[in-house]
């Protein structure tokens, strides 16, 4: 800084009584967006669910046996594109997309917490309950678009090996491939549900522990004791109260008629995952004193 | 009184407790519109626990803290319309550049911020870095980009916690021209300090914290007079004029040093003892009086009965002396304030 510079210019000099204008929380969220994309991490977890369905298109490809398949979409496997994401969601909805949705609804708070850049943003003139908002809201979006992108890959994948043809659903009716297209997406959107309340579950962690690798691994770590918790002997009568169970929830939709049982039951059980952990998520940020950094 | 005739930081019986451990102590502080007021202690003494209970990072235990009459407890972000700063050290975005760190700031702090964003980095002559990820700064670069960010918000109190940490000479200089040339244009600062010869030339009015209490709190020059009038003294035999010196009436802490002698003494007293070592035969060679340096009161007002009380300022006045002293010539507003003040400085 050299002298001539340090003159602070008319603009800068103090506003006398100046009511500023309060930024709203989408201004906030867009800011939360815009640091996720300028971070590394941001697309590690999307290029692995970018790779998986490539992979599996590919080792199809090569490998496909034509043997007794367990699963309907698995025999049509190469009789219809419309097959691959079908399988794909299957494949990645019970651990590895949740993983990518904790990796980042886990470091959210945690993240600036340990950058100290918490107490940056906590000085300008958005309230903690803003932050919190904009915050959640970017880690759902991330949950939503990791979920897009694996639908798409898949689709275009699975499309571009074996044709964009009809598929017969769980219930074997045979449905057009505009039609099944549509049902792969409402799959999609259907998982959303009990993705959210992971991430409500990776939110409330992040703003409680302070720390990254805990609330990540934290997360994944609920979600893997409800797994065992659902393997065990003697326990099946809380099987559907689980939230690993409302995993496959989506595949009402894939049964002709549309069976909606299992997706509304998914989420009300889900909502009393999400909601709790979203709000004392809120209560800890709102509560906690911001120290260190 | 209206939000803009208040007091740009008023603090009462402020106290952060971690478990058992009491970081803030009761403490009360008065900082004045226009003040360029130094927050003084040693680590750990709870200035950064103040600021951040201050800013609303924290909560405190008990007491409360008002910021233009508004406390960040309760009225949340708008407790800070018109407040900027940074405690510890400032942090930014390290995946984003200068700029991009400013631009979101300057979102997240609306009205016309981000018009202003060119401005603050020439201010702090970051501009030819500004495409650079903050990443890469060095810390002093790094401590000008807070200086910036806190520019953003058009401050009528500027909060800095140390902010010339880690910076050189140069930086150094550069920032406390910067601070007084804010201060000129009417910004509040509230200066959290460990360099004495900064807040010597910067601040009008301190707080000394020791153990999470006030010791001191008011003008600077106030304690600096009544800390430490002092006189030096060279004569041609200074062995008997040292004796003579302490059988003299009104000369106090009379200490012999190398090659020179040092005491309190009113200034009439001072007049005599000339006359008393010039009938003795005694010629005077230099007498000098001198004020106590900052770092001398600090010092004997944070370790008291630790300090070795021969500084250079001249003999140790007694801590609690000082203290009680300062705290009487301090101002209105503060004497109001000062029974813990004069209390707890007895307890040093």
């Amino acid at each position: 800084m050299s002298s001539a510079a340090l003159s602070p210019p008319a603009a800068v000099a103090p506003a006398r009584a100046q009511r500023s204008r309060r930024p709203s929380t989408f201004t906030v969220y867009r800011w939360e967006l815009r640091k996720l994309l300028a971070q590394v991490r941001t697309y590690l977890g999307l290029g692995l669910l970018t790779v998986l369905p490539v992979i599996f298109v590919v080792f199809e490809s090569l490998h496909h046996q034509h043997d007794q398949h367990d699963n309907i979409f698995a025999a049509q496997i190469t009789q219809s594109g419309l097959a691959t994401p079908v399988l794909m969601l299957l494949f990645m909805s019970g651990f590895f997309i949740p993983v990518v949705a904790a990796l980042v609804a886990g470091d959210i708070f945690s993240n600036e917490d340990g950058n100290g850049t918490l107490k940056t943003i906590l000085t300008r003139s958005v309230d903690r309950g803003q932050v919190f908002a904009a915050k959640a809201l970017a880690a759902l979006t991330y949950a939503v678009v990791a979920v897009l992108v694996a639908a798409t890959v898949a689709t275009v994948a699975g499309v571009a090996s074996w044709g964009f043809r009809s598929v017969r659903t769980y219930s074997g009716t045979l449905v057009s491939a505009p039609e099944a297209l549509l049902l792969v997406f409402a799959a999609n959107a259907a998982y959303l549900i009990p993705l959210f309340a992971v991430a409500a579950i990776g939110l409330m962690l992040s703003a409680a522990t302070r720390n990254s690798a805990a609330a990540v691994v934290g997360t994944i770590g609920i979600v893997i004791l409800l797994f065992i918790i659902a393997q065990i002997p003697g326990l099946e009568a809380i099987q559907p109260y689980l939230l690993t169970e409302q995993f496959q929830a989506w595949q009402g939709l894939l049964r002709t008629p549309t069976n909606w049982a299992p997706i509304a039951h998914s989420a009300w059980l889900c909502a009393l995952y999400g909601v709790p952990s979203l709000l004392a998520g809120y209560l800890i940020f709102l509560r906690r004193d911001v120290a260190g950094g | 009184m209206s939000e803009d005739a208040a007091q740009p930081v008023r603090a009462r019986g402020l106290v952060k407790r971690y478990d058992e451990v009491l970081a803030v102590d009761h403490i009360d502080l008065n900082v004045h519109s226009g003040d360029v007021y130094g927050f003084l202690g040693p680590n750990g003494a709870g200035k950064t626990t103040t600021l951040r209970m201050a800013l609303g990072l924290i909560t405190p235990s008990e007491g409360t803290v008002e910021l233009f009459g508004r406390d960040p407890m309760r009225y949340g972000a708008r407790a800070l319309e018109g407040v900027a700063g940074f405690v510890e050290a400032p942090r930014f975005y390290p995946y984003l550049t200068a700029r991009k760190n400013l631009e979101l700031l300057a979102a997240l702090d609306g009205g016309g911020a981000a018009e202003r964003i060119e401005e603050v980095l020439a201010v702090v002559e970051l501009s030819p870095r500004a495409k650079h990820k903050v990443g890469g700064y060095s810390h002093g670069m790094r401590q000008r980009l807070g200086i910036a960010a806190a520019l953003l918000r058009q401050p009528r109190l500027l909060i800095l916690d140390e902010p010339a940490t880690g910076l050189d000479p140069a930086g150094m200089r550069d920032m406390r021209a910067l601070i007084r040339r804010l201060a000129d244009e009417g910004i509040t600062v509230l200066l959290s300090s460990h360099q004495l010869p900064e807040v010597q030339e910067l601040c009008d009015r301190v707080a000394i914290v020791e153990s999470g209490r006030v010791v001191y709190e008011g003008a600077l020059a106030d304690l600096r007079r009544q800390g430490g009038a002092g006189y030096r003294l060279r004569t041609t035999d200074d062995p008997r004029a040292l004796s003579l010196m302490r059988t003299q009436a009104g000369i106090e802490h009379a200490i012999g040093g190398e090659h020179r002698l040092s005491f309190q003494a009113q200034e009439q007293d001072v007049g005599q003892l000339s006359l008393t070592l010039a009938a003795h035969g005694i010629g005077i060679l230099a007498l000098s009086p001198e004020l106590a340096t900052l770092e001398d009161l600090f010092f004997r007002l944070t370790e008291g009965d630790r300090g070795d009380g021969d500084g250079a300022g001249g003999p140790a006045a007694d801590t609690e002396a000082v203290a009680s002293d300062a705290a009487r010539a301090s101002s209105p507003a503060t004497a109001s304030s000062s029974n813990g003040t004069s209390e707890q400085a007895v307890e040093v």
